[in-house]
């Protein structure tokens, strides 16, 4: 019997799925609505100086990739399965689409935070 | 080929057929706006590796009403995202005894959401403290 891949897939889903049950709200406020409109943070907070200085330690390279690629490969797993409900049946092009998708979205954001040298 | 044409129910809105169905709906759907935000911070991480100019217009493109209109959805998304994720932990995590007794759901899901907040909480004050 052919080995599955699905404990992989499913892994990253599960890890992109807890780590935005855990702290997805908090980073939603922080970068999408508090910063921005500027209140309970100091307005530079995402200034270029700072962000650049956190995507420079290895801390921060390892949280900002976690974050994105864990997100997108959470997402990815459950609109493959979300689109078989509505019916499309493509398995192959489903699956090449969602985790096509997630895969390309991990390396621009990997090759990106390797090419930010301190 | 056969002229038999057996009847097939259509499956067409199957979903809204059950409170179940649509509580699940509701709960994979949050997935396309995981998306969604995880493209906007890569947008700026990229705008980030290409320098400052190119940084600063994604922190402008941030302030416009639209954008704000967006994370809003997004915040109560993620929230709804928080509460099925723990509210669904007892079916899809291992079976946990302590001191010979099954752990109970409301236990897992009430130990998660309570995780969720500290965690946000932790999030918030690192934030602040760095800024």
């Amino acid at each position: 019997m052919k080995r599955s891949n699905e404990p992989i897939f499913w892994s990253l889903f599960g890890a992109g799925g807890m780590l935005a049950a855990l702290i997805g709200p908090a980073l939603v406020f922080i970068t999408g609505i508090a910063v921005p409109f500027g209140f309970v943070f100091s307005p530079d907070t995402m200034s270029y100086a700072h962000m650049l200085a956190f995507s420079q330690s290895w801390a921060g390279k390892v949280f900002v990739l976690a974050v994105i690629a864990l997100f997108l490969w959470h997402a990815a797993h459950r609109i493959h399965i979300l689109l078989h409900d509505f019916g499309v049946h493509a398995v192959t092009a489903v699956r090449v689409l969602c985790y096509g998708g997630a895969f390309a979205g991990t390396v621009i954001a990997a090759y990106t935070l390797l090419m930010i040298k301190a | 080929m056969s002229n038999r044409r057996p009847y097939v129910r259509s499956m067409d809105g199957w979903w809204k057929r059950d409170p179940y169905f649509i509580r699940y709906m509701a709960r994979e759907v949050t997935a396309v706006f995981v998306a969604l935000y995880a493209i906007v911070l890569l947008f700026g991480l990229v705008r980030l590796g290409q320098g400052e100019a190119a940084f600063n217009g994604w922190l402008q493109y941030l302030k416009t009403p639209w954008m704000l209109v967006f994370h809003l959805i997004v915040l109560a998304v993620f929230c709804y995202h928080t509460w099925s994720w723990f509210n669904i932990m007892p079916k899809t995590m291992p079976i946990i005894f302590m001191g010979g007794k099954r752990l109970q759901p409301g236990t897992i899901t009430g130990t998660g959401l309570a995780a969720s907040v500290v965690a946000c909480l932790a999030v918030l004050f690192i934030v602040r403290g760095m800024s």
